[in-house]
């Protein structure tokens, strides 16, 4: 048993701690993390619940992987109703705050209520309690995390937290842990303000007990990461040059989303780049990547760790931010960048540290900035409204406006709702480059098929981390496939949904999948965790935890028709690159998409479905 | 005829000095395919993962028998990936 078998239950609202067993069916059914805190959330909340009102719930869990020696055993998973979409929302962070609360004895924490009054939960090992937070509220993430460990007189405590955004309930606020890692998207953050729960602060000296067989477990994830630091990918090539390195090559293919997806590539991306990272700048010699960093149990290291050019004009006399901080990867300096014209690689890290500072999500806050400089360019939007000139390129528009949204300050409050609710206040939903509400990540579905059925078809509204057909359409993982056809694709995507949701549940980094299939994991798992393990029962498993969300989805009010993309990316083609000419094929794919999963014309699971997964 | 050459990554080191960047011009025979350009600047086969020509994939078999033409960008990566 890799799972502690015990939860904490905290009643924000009473105050109350309470420590109860690990519903063990579901944990043979859901595995652990996302599926098992999806299925405790389903169980718990009416779908329609306000996600920023005390009934909703907050839970954080791990998986039976986490915090084992399985390579990168270090996520855990935030799972409530997300404020941004209405949907279901997931949010995976790494760093070392999941494997701690396993050290500390329990698998999940659920949150519920309010409390009357900014607490922190304090838990350390079977002993949990809320303690005042008045005197962090108003205060950073990076605050809150040093001051915990100071007042507690314990550098070793691991820290969870909002910033200004999660407080102001920015609807894209995340939750931050070890200073720059996150549970980024879906706007777990103003969930976390909305209790007035400032921190989760844990501290686990008990290690993980119970794996099932010790002696194979150890054999099996020792040859499982030969295997990772065998693989060119995850050996070589992302703790070199970290996801950043997909710059060059997405703008190459023409699937880099520009200028809020006017374009599809970005004239300034190879200053934006990994190979921009490592090249010694011309102001103070040297580079701004400093260098890797490794979450919990990871042997793959693809983080970054920068320090930025402290004679910016972002950060002159601002030395808080000049030491070395996380920073950049692909999607935040996409999002920061390209999405909205930028080619200053020193302001994307000087919003990126804003955004780990304060709590916010980057991709959302960036791409709805795209949004923003498009409203501005088309004279919607002006000056004096948003309080900076923004044309698409202002480093100095994105700098000023990541603070504005972090504070909550003047135009900022309308950008901390996100996009969708921005481009609609101003007469102009179709330029909100969302799905389900949620902002896109940084590859453009016209040049890039799957992708476009990937994003529709989300449980959290437009995300890659659920199904990254990149892997196959880009870089030819586990197989080349074509990105410009929609041909096989709802295969591909349903294949990569299901597998994905295992990987998640697991409690290790999707980023094993560039060298493990589900066949390198099941073993992992299987001298873990009691029971059977086969493929197929963890095949089950991830379609079970997929229709489960979309079965929460459908019940809180979202359909067939939510399963869209804009039309920008319907009608308006790709004006440059392989894909000039081209829109996303997402009407061909849904229907057989759709029918693949056993669901209706309507996208509802069938109840033959349903009986199939035991659902 | 005159080609685009694009190194990235840890690729970079095999392009001639005149590089900007990633970024070299060449001047290559007619008839000159993406293998020909592989081999002449000495890149390990495997070293060279993916292949695109003006965005375009280029699978390892196919590289002997790609021709380039006037004007067409060569980009080179060593296996990497992303998120």
């Amino acid at each position: 048993m890799a799972w502690n078998r015990k939860l904490l239950r905290v009643n924000l609202t009473a105050g109350t701690c309470t420590s109860e067993p690990l519903n063990m069916q579901w944990a043979d059914e859901y595995l652990g993390s996302r599926g098992l805190a999806s299925k405790y959330l389903v169980s718990e909340i009416d779908p329609k619940v306000d996600p920023l009102s005390p009934d909703n719930k907050m839970i954080m869990s791990t998986g039976p992987l986490t915090g084992t020696l399985a390579s990168t055993g270090g996520r855990y998973t935030v799972v409530t109703k997300g404020p941004l979409t209405g949907a279901i929302a997931c949010s995976n962070s790494g760093g070392f705050f999941g494997a701690e609360m396993k050290f500390a004895g329990w698998d999940m924490i659920i949150f519920e209520g309010r409390s009357p009054k900014p607490v922190y939960l304090y838990v350390e090992n079977d002993k949990a309690e809320l303690k005042d937070a008045a005197h962090l509220w108003g205060t950073s993430c990076w605050h809150t995390e040093e001051a915990i460990k100071h007042e507690l007189q314990d550098p070793l405590v691991r820290v969870s937290s909002i910033g200004l955004a999660g407080e102001n309930q920015v609807l894209f606020g995340c939750i931050v842990n070890d200073l720059h890692r996150a549970a980024g998207r879906s706007g777990v953050g103003a969930v976390m303000g909305s209790k007035n729960l400032k921190a989760v602060a844990l501290r686990g000296t008990k290690g993980v007990a119970g794996v099932k067989d010790m002696k194979a477990f150890m054999k099996i994830t020792a040859e499982k990461k030969k295997v990772l630091a065998d693989n060119a990918v995850t050996g070589q090539g992302l703790p070199k040059f970290g996801t950043q390195v997909l710059m060059n090559v997405i703008n190459e293919m023409g699937a880099l989303p520009t200028r809020n997806h006017r374009d599809v590539q970005f004239e300034d991306a190879g200053k934006i780049s990994a190979e921009a990272m490592h090249e010694k700048r011309p102001t103070d010699g040297k580079p701004q990547l400093v260098t890797n960093a490794a979450c919990f149990g990871c042997t793959i290291a693809c983080g970054r760790i920068s320090e930025i050019d402290k004679g910016h004009f972002t950060v002159v006399n601002k030395p808080e931010y000049w030491g070395a901080s996380g920073g950049l990867e692909y999607e935040a300096a996409w999002a920061l960048g390209a999405a909205n014209g930028v080619g200053d690689l020193e302001a994307l890290q000087y919003a990126n540290l804003l955004c780990n500072e304060q709590g916010m999500d980057p991709i959302s806050f960036g791409a709805t900035i795209g949004a923003v400089m498009e409203l501005y360019e088309m004279g919607v939007l002006t000056r004096e409204q948003i309080g900076i000139e923004a044309p698409f390129g202002s480093a100095a528009a994105l700098a000023r406006l990541a603070e504005m949204t972090a504070r909550g300050e003047g135009f900022g409050k309308e950008i901390g709702q996100g996009s969708k609710r921005l481009c609609t206040k101003y007469g102009h939903p179709e330029l909100s480059m969302t799905v389900k509400g949620q902002e896109f990540p940084a590859y453009d579905s016209r040049a890039i098929q799957g992708m476009g059925l990937t994003y529709a078809t989300s449980n959290r509204g437009a995300c890659h981390l659920r199904s990254y057909t990149v892997a196959s359409e880009v870089l030819g993982i586990p197989v080349k496939t074509d990105p410009l056809t929609t041909d096989g694709k709802p295969e591909l995507v349903k294949a990569f949904q299901d597998a994905t949701a295992v990987f998640d549940a697991a409690g290790i980094c999707v980023f094993t999948s560039f060298a493990w299939t589900l066949a390198d994991v099941q073993p992992q798992i299987e001298a873990a965790c009691e029971g059977d393990w086969s493929m197929d029962k963890l095949n089950a498993v991830g379609e079970r935890i997929w229709n489960m969300e979309r079965l929460f989805n459908n019940a809180a009010g979202l359909s067939r028709k939510d399963d869209d993309l804009p039309p920008r990316l319907k009608t308006e083609p790709a004006k440059t690159g392989p894909a000039k000419g081209l829109v996303n094929g997402l009407d061909k794919m849904l229907p057989e998409y759709y029918q693949i999963r056993g669901w209706t014309p309507e996208g509802v699971p069938t109840a033959e479905t349903l009986a199939r997964l035991g659902l | 005829m005159k080609i685009v050459f694009k190194l990235y990554a840890s690729l970079a080191d095999y392009l001639p000095a005149e590089r900007r960047g990633n970024i070299v011009e060449l001047d290559v025979p007619a008839g000159a395919t993406v293998g020909d350009l592989i081999a002449r600047y000495r890149l390990p086969e495997k070293c060279a993962h993916l292949v695109l020509v003006n965005g375009h994939y280029i699978a390892p078999t196919d590289r002997g028998g790609k021709a380039l033409s006037e004007g067409d960008e060569l980009a080179i990566w060593p296996p990497i990936a992303g998120g």
